[in-house]
């Protein structure tokens, strides 16, 4: 019992659980799956559906803010992606052609690898503090995206392109099917292989990584390429289920969500260990929390203070100084049994180390 | 800092003036820079637009429309100088905004209604600082708590903007006190007495020392007695109630609340204090850097809508230029270290 008490992923599971179980009290259909068609529907197939290009960008998220970096220009490589797909297709003679299709799609995601190598370029080799090195990117990228689109919102008709957000693989969402690939692919190449250690190991101590022989400027210049590219591939779903390219609207507040749900999942902001099923979990949390709130009946535009409160309670419960509190209440308690109280906090730590 | 400067002084007695400066004030090169890139953007435009550019109403124009920004930037900059960001400003701006138009609209007097628009900037500041400070969050995460709030608490307030009739408001905006073709309204007098107080309060008072020594190493300055854990609180504070200031100038400006005004205006804010020469390590930086680097963004923005080129123009010339000066900043910063 203690055991699973301690596990990193207890509390972040028990708020999803939590929040399933009061949504199917309030309202039991939350949980119901109807099969129309031989497709499934209901919420929760939903929260699947419509978490896809948050699930992506954060993946991309998990493993930048590994290597101790942040990547706030998703959103704009989002609106970047869609502008480019969207204006491949609408200047083809056949929008309707997989072919033209898979060439959007396929010269979209390159051009964010691009970008995403950008940010790694400078977070890496010029050496920029990452949040700003992305800055310079989340303030331009919407620009360039509007350049491209020629400040109209371009929308398309196209039966293969909108097949990607909205259409049904077997009895799934096809968009589910995607953010399972990435997730699979993510945590193959991270968990089997040694790249995740030696990124843990870059995120933990960059100088002394590249002492040990790690090369840790193309780890962290890879991390930021994988999030660009996961970005791309979300601006392209979220250009789908709309089926135009809104370079001022497509991922707008998704950087902040994407890192929250890292946060929520248990991956410290400073760097070194992730755990990529804190990151799934987390993303599934946000996703549930807003169909909450729509359920609540609140303005979507009045979500946010919600998840104002999430993040001050979760950051504060995370917080050393509750810990330690909590601590000493439980050892007096039980007479002095619990653990000594630890004087090192890893933020002081931290500082003393930069 | 002085330190590193006694020890040049040492080396370069009798160097060239210019060097001796240079080695002394290196932390003021970023700001000499803006200034440099605001007077080649205003010759430039001056040249382009054949004289058309440098008129007392342009540049009277140019303190009026970004009054709400110098604000922000003015409080963007104690947050960054103790190291810290405050993505929080926009969207505390927009909610202190639409809470003073909604009082208003309510009936209550301005009396009552403007010390509520800061306390509730404050207010927000107050929360961040707090976490920052007593829980060990960092400043990203938490002035994102902040920003998700005062967004949420926007729309709380209204969904829809409301307008100001208030002829007090109003005045801020409408009053121009002229001197020839000259003018300034009281917002631009807000914004350029916040600058003063902040130059005054950071170069001149123990509690502004204590900003910048914070900002060079926090655990020193622990170690040297300061008050750091109230300072640093002061900082989200003062970044918060700058917010409220900049709520009620833009309120005044655009004679409505809206909920949705502000949006990545803290984007903006930390553009323009960056371009000022503030370096985001902290510690380093002038509050009077930061009122060039809003000028700076102004300007292309009026040069911009004057040569009725596209407004995502503006976006990726804002982020050439942050780029610029971010790569000019670590160049300085590996200059010094490498003197060390």
């Amino acid at each position: 019992m203690r055991t699973m008490w301690r596990h990193r992923l207890f509390w972040p599971s028990a708020a999803l659980v939590t929040l399933i179980v009061v949504n199917t009290i309030a309202r039991p259909n939350f949980i119901k799956l109807t099969l129309r068609d031989g497709d499934l529907y209901g919420a929760l197939i939903d929260i699947l559906r419509n978490s896809a290009p948050l699930m992506l960008v954060a993946l991309g998220m998990t493993i930048v803010i590994a290597t101790r970096g942040i990547d706030l220009s998703v959103g704009a490589i989002m609106a970047v992606s869609g502008a480019v797909a969207l204006t491949i297709i609408d200047g083809s003679d056949d929008p309707g052609n997989i072919g033209t299709v898979l060439v959007a799609v396929v010269a979209a995601v390159l051009v964010s690898l691009v970008l995403g190598a950008w940010n790694g370029f400078l977070v890496s080799v010029l050496g920029i503090q990452p949040i700003i090195a992305t800055l310079v990117l989340m303030l331009a990228g919407r620009g360039v995206a509007l350049l491209i689109t020629g400040g109209f919102i371009t929308t398309v008709n196209s039966q293969p392109f909108s097949y990607i957000a909205t259409g049904y693989l077997f009895v799934l969402p096809f968009a589910f099917f995607i953010s399972v690939a990435a997730i699979a692919a993510v945590a193959l190449v991270e968990r089997r292989t040694a790249l995740g250690v030696l990124t843990e190991s870059v995120g933990i101590n960059p100088e002394a990584s590249r002492l040990a022989g790690v090369r840790s400027r193309s780890i962290i210049w890879g991390a930021y390429m994988v999030s660009g590219t996961l970005a791309g591939i979300a601006g392209i779903i979220y250009a789908s289920n709309i089926r135009a390219a809104d370079a001022n609207a497509a991922g707008v507040f998704i950087e902040l969500y994407a890192i929250l749900a890292v946060v929520l999942g248990g991956t410290s902001l400073m760097g070194g260990k992730f755990s990529i099923a804190g990151t799934v979990i987390g993303v599934l949390i946000i996703q549930t929390l807003e169909s909450t709130i729509l359920f609540l009946g609140v303005p979507s535009a009045q979500s946010p203070v919600f998840f104002a409160i999430v993040v001050v309670v979760v950051v504060v419960v995370q917080s050393p100084r509750l810990r330690r509190a909590l601590t000493r209440l439980s050892a007096s308690r039980s007479g002095g049994g619990g653990e000594p109280p630890t004087a090192d906090n890893p933020k002081q730590k931290a500082e003393v180390g930069r | 800092m002085t330190a590193t400067a006694t020890r040049a002084e040492g080396r370069e007695a009798r160097a060239p003036f210019f060097q001796t400066f240079l080695s002394r004030h290196g932390g003021m090169m970023p700001t000499f820079a803006a200034i440099a890139i605001l007077l080649v953007l205003f010759a430039g435009a001056e040249a382009f637009l054949r004289g058309d550019f440098i008129t007392p109403r342009n540049i009277s124009a140019l303190l009026l429309d970004n009054a709400y920004l110098m604000v922000l930037a003015v409080g963007m900059t104690f947050v960054i100088l103790t190291a810290g960001i405050d993505l929080s400003v926009g969207s505390v701006m927009a909610f202190t905004g639409i809470l003073g138009a909604k009082l208003l609209a309510d009936g209550l007097p301005v009396a009552i209604v403007v010390p509520a628009i800061l306390l509730g900037g404050a207010a927000i500041g107050l929360m961040i600082g707090i976490l920052v400070q007593y829980f060990n969050v960092q400043p990203f995460i938490a002035s994102l708590a902040g920003l998700f709030l005062g967004r949420g608490l926007a729309y709380v307030v209204s969904l829809s903007s409301i307008r100001v009739e208030e002829p007090a408001i109003l005045w801020l905006q409408s009053t121009r006190l002229r001197l020839g073709d000259w003018y300034i309204t009281p917002t631009g007098i807000i914004a350029l007495g916040a600058v003063a107080i902040a130059a005054f309060v950071l170069h001149f008072t123990r509690f502004g020392r204590t900003i910048y020594a914070i900002g060079g190493s926090e655990q020193s300055a622990r170690l040297m007695g300061l008050k750091v854990a109230r300072t640093k609180v002061a900082a989200y504070v003062i970044s918060g109630l700058c917010a409220g200031v900049a709520g009620l100038v833009l309120t005044a400006y655009s004679g409505a609340g809206y909920p949705r005004n502000g949006i990545g205006t803290e984007l903006d804010a930390i553009a323009a204090v960056v371009i000022g020469g503030t370096l985001l390590t902290g510690g380093r930086g002038y509050v009077l850097g930061s009122m060039v680097g809003v000028f700076v963004y102004g300007t292309i923005k009026t040069i911009i809508s004057f040569m009725g080129a596209e407004q995502s123009w503006m976006q990726i010339i804002v982020g050439a230029l942050l780029l610029l000066f971010i790569v000019v900043q670590r160049a300085i910063v590996a200059r010094s270290e490498g003197r060390r």
